[in-house]
C-alpha cells in the first residue's frame, strides 16, 4: 500500500526509454520514501515483459496482457489505472509525458480527484508546512517545472489527494539499470476484472507509425536554431554546419512555430532533451523551457547578434553576429583542417 | 443528417511565447500586465474544425464556452466574428486559483447546464500552460469519450465521427461514438479569418457586465437585437460543490515559484572577425569535440 507506481508504456513488445527512466527515478524516490516501486504495464502480446522492467529495480510488476488492449486507447487503459490505484492507494504514480500519457494521466487524475502536474523536469521529495492551516505535510513529491512560457520555474505539490501524479518528458531523466535479477514480484491482473466491454467504443481504423527518422537525442553534437534564424531558408546554413561536422539539427520552439523546422527538431521542455558533447545555439534566445531540453550539454557555443541573449549566460563561448557570415567561416575552417 | 450541437473549449491566454524586452522587469522577471492577450492558439484549430461541420452539415450550431475573467468576452467575440453562433463566458471569483481540474470540473458543470451536445472540441492545449489537461479532465467528469491530438474530422456519420490523430511518431484514425469529445492540435487548419459581414453583426455583442460599462448609445440594441448578448454565467448559474471549485478545489497547490534570473557564466566571448572563428574551430578540433 502507498508506494509509488510508473505506468509503463509498450510498443511492439518493448518498454519504451521514457518508462525505464521513470521507473530509475521512481527507484531513487522510493529508496527515499523507503517504499515499494511498482510498475504497471497493460498491452497485448506481453509475453516475458516483465524482464525488462525488473533491472531498473521494480519490486512489484503487475501485467495486464489481453489483446484488445493494445494499440493503445483511452478508456481500457485509463479503467486498468483508476481500479487498479483504488485498490493500492498509491502515493505517486509517474507517466511519460507522451502522447498515450498526456492523454491518460488527466483522465485518471479527474476520476480519483487526484493532482497531476504536467511535463515536469525535476522530482524530489520534501516536507512542506501549511501555515495557515496548522498542518505540516512530510514527505511530499514536489513536482519541478517550467510555467508561464519559461519565465518562471514552479514548485507544484499535492498535499491532500493522492496519487500524487506526475508526467514527465522522455530524456529529462537517466535510465540506469540496478540489477538484471533484481528481486521482483510478478502480479498478472484478471483483464475482466478492470475493463467493461463499454470500454472499446473506441476503435482504431488505421495506424501509420514512422520510425523516428532522426536521431537528435543520439547525437554528439547539434546544430540548433531559433527565431532569430530568421527564415527556413536560413536554417539551410545549419543542415550545412550539421552535415560537415557529422551533427544533427535540432530547433526551440519558437523555430518550429515560425515554420522554420519541423516539430520532431523541437528541443526543449516541451521537445526532446538532449546531452550533447557540443551544442551550437543558432539565434536563440533561451527561454527556460528551451535550456530545459539543452542546459546538460557538455560546451555550448551561442551564435547570437543580440550580446545579451538569455541563452549567453549558459554557453561557453558566445559569438556576437549574424549567423550567415559565422557559419561559413566555421565550415571552411573545419574543412581545411581536418584529414 | 440533423445539425450538431457542437461546444468549442476556448482560453484567452497572455501572449507568452513573444515576450519582448519590455516585458522584461529591471529585476529580470516578466511584467505579466504588459503582454498582449490572445485567443489561444490551438482553440483557434479547434473553432476551425467545429465550424467545417457546420459548413458540411446544415443546422449545425457552434458555442464557444470560456471560463475566466471579464475581458475574456474578447474571445468570445472574435469566435463570432469567425462564424460561431453564440458564446458563453463563465466568470466568477469563486472560479480563481483553479488548477486543471477544478477549471475542469466548473466547465463540466456549466456543459451539463447547456443541454443536450453532440460533441466537444478544445485545442489540445493552452500556451500559459502546455499541460493538455482540462479536454480529457472534461471529458472524464462528463462520462464521454475523448480523441486527442485531433487534426481533421474525416466523417460524421449516424452517430459517430471517423478522425485522424496527429502523434509524435505518426498518424492514426480512428472511429468513435458520439457524444464525444475531440483536442486539437496545431497541425490542423489554421481558423479562417474573421468574416467582414460577421464582424459588423457582432462588433456590439456584449456581456451583461460589459454593458453596464457601455455606452448608453448602444442599449436599445439588445432588446431588438438578442444575438448581441454574450451569455454571462456565474457560479449561481450552475449547480456545484463549494469544495470543488477555485483553489480549494484544486488538488494541486503551488508551494513556491521562482522568477528565472539569468546568471552569467564565464563565457569567451568572440566577434565574427575571422581570427576568433579560426581559433575557436582549434581548439574544439585539437579537444576532439568536433573532427
Amino acid at each position: 500500500m502507498n508506494n509509488l507506481f510508473v505506468y509503463c508504456e509498450v510498443e511492439d513488445g518493448v518498454v519504451a526509454d521514457v518508462s525505464l527512466e521513470l521507473l530509475t527515478k521512481g527507484r531513487t524516490l522510493a529508496n527515499e520514501l523507503k517504499c515499494l516501486l511498482e510498475a504497471v504495464v497493460i498491452g497485448a502480446g506481453l509475453k516475458d515483459i516483465e524482464k525488462q522492467v525488473i533491472p531498473y529495480g521494480a519490486d512489484v510488476v503487475h501485467i495486464i496482457d489481453d489483446p484488445r488492449l493494445a494499440p493503445y486507447t483511452t478508456a481500457p487503459h485509463a479503467s486498468v489505472l483508476i481500479k487498479l490505484f483504488q485498490e493500492e492507494k498509491p502515493q505517486i504514480a509517474l507517466m511519460g509525458a507522451t502522447p498515450i500519457g498526456r492523454d491518460l494521466g488527466p483522465r485518471v487524475s479527474s476520476a480519483l480527484h487526484s493532482g497531476l502536474t504536467a511535463d515536469c523536469t525535476s522530482l524530489e521529495i520534501g516536507d512542506h508546512e501549511d501555515k495557515k492551516a496548522g498542518k505540516t505535510y512530510k514527505n511530499l513529491l514536489y513536482q519541478i517545472r517550467p510555467a508561464f512560457g519559461g519565465n518562471i520555474i514552479a514548485w507544484i505539490i499535492n498535499p491532500d489527494c493522492r496519487p500524487q501524479m506526475a508526467t514527465v518528458r522522455e530524456g529529462v531523466m537517466r535510465k540506469l539499470v540496478i540489477n538484471e535479477n533484481y528481486p521482483s514480484k510478478v502480479n498478472h491482473l484478471e483483464v475482466a476484472k478492470y475493463v467493461s466491454e463499454t470500454d472499446f467504443a473506441v476503435q482504431i481504423i488505421e495506424r501509420h507509425l514512422e520510425k523516428r527518422k532522426i536521431n537528435i537525442k543520439g547525437a554528439s553534437i547539434v546544430v540548433s536554431g531559433g527565431y532569430g534564424v530568421g527564415s527556413k531558408e536560413n536554417f539551410k546554413l545549419l543542415y550545412e554546419l550539421a552535415d560537415v561536422l557529422g551533427a544533427e539539427v535540432g530547433a526551440s520552439r519558437a523555430a518550429v512555430d515560425a515554420g522554420y523546422a519541423d516539430h520532431e527538431r523541437q528541443i526543449g521542455q516541451t521537445g526532446i532533451t538532449v546531452r550533447p558533447k557540443l551544442y551550437i545555439a543558432c539565434g536563440i534566445s533561451g527561454q527556460v523551457q528551451h535550456r530545459a531540453g539543452m542546459e546538460e550539454s557538455a560546451q555550448i557555443i551561442s551564435i547570437n547578434t543580440d550580446p545579451d541573449a538569455p541563452i549567453n549566460s549558459l554557453a561557453d563561448y558566445v559569438i556576437t553576429g549574424d549567423i550567415s557570415e559565422i557559419i561559413p567561416k566555421m565550415i571552411k575552417y573545419y574543412k581545411q583542417n581536418t584529414k | 443528417m440533423k445539425g450538431l450541437k457542437i461546444i468549442v473549449l476556448a482560453k484567452q491566454v497572455p501572449d507568452t511565447r513573444n515576450v519582448g524586452k519590455d516585458a522584461m522587469k529591471a529585476d529580470g522577471t516578466v511584467n505579466r500586465a504588459v503582454l498582449p492577450a490572445i485567443f489561444n492558439p490551438e482553440d483557434l484549430n479547434a473553432l476551425e474544425l467545429a465550424l467545417r461541420v457546420k459548413d458540411q452539415i446544415p443546422g449545425t450550431s457552434v458555442t464557444i464556452l470560456t471560463m475566466g475573467p471579464g475581458r475574456a468576452a474578447e474571445i468570445i467575440r472574435e469566435g463570432l466574428y469567425r462564424g460561431a453562433d453564440g458564446g458563453i463566458l463563465l466568470t466568477d471569483r469563486a472560479f480563481a486559483g483553479s488548477d486543471t481540474l477544478a477549471t475542469s470540473y466548473a466547465l463540466s458543470q456549466t456543459i451539463k447546464e447547456m443541454g443536450k451536445f453532440d460533441l466537444i472540441i478544445a485545442g489540445r492545449q493552452a500556451i500559459d500552460g502546455d499541460t493538455a489537461q482540462v479536454g480529457p479532465q472534461v471529458a472524464e467528469k462528463l462520462g464521454i469519450n475523448q480523441v486527442t491530438y485531433v487534426e481533421e474530422i474525416l466523417q460524421i456519420e449516424k452517430g459517430s465521427i471517423k478522425a485522424r490523430r496527429r502523434l509524435d511518431n505518426g498518424v492514426e484514425t480512428v472511429k468513435a461514438p458520439l457524444p464525444l469529445l475531440l483536442t486539437v492540435n496545431s497541425s490542423a487548419p489554421d481558423c479562417r479569418s474573421r468574416n467582414a459581414k460577421l464582424l459588423m453583426k457582432y462588433k456590439h455583442a456584449r456581456t451583461v457586465t460589459e454593458r453596464q460599462d457601455a455606452a448608453e448609445d448602444y442599449l436599445f440594441l439588445y432588446d431588438s437585437r438578442p444575438f448581441l448578448n454574450i451569455q454571462e454565467m456565474t457560479v449561481n448559474e450552475i449547480q456545484s460543490v463549494p469544495d470543488q471549485l477555485g483553489l480549494t478545489g484544486s488538488p494541486t497547490k503551488v508551494k513556491r515559484i521562482e522568477n528565472v534570473i539569468l546568471q552569467a557564466k564565464d563565457a569567451k566571448r568572440l566577434t565574427a572577425a575571422d581570427e576568433g572563428i579560426n581559433d575557436l574551430m582549434k581548439e574544439l578540433i585539437d579537444s576532439h569535440v568536433i573532427g
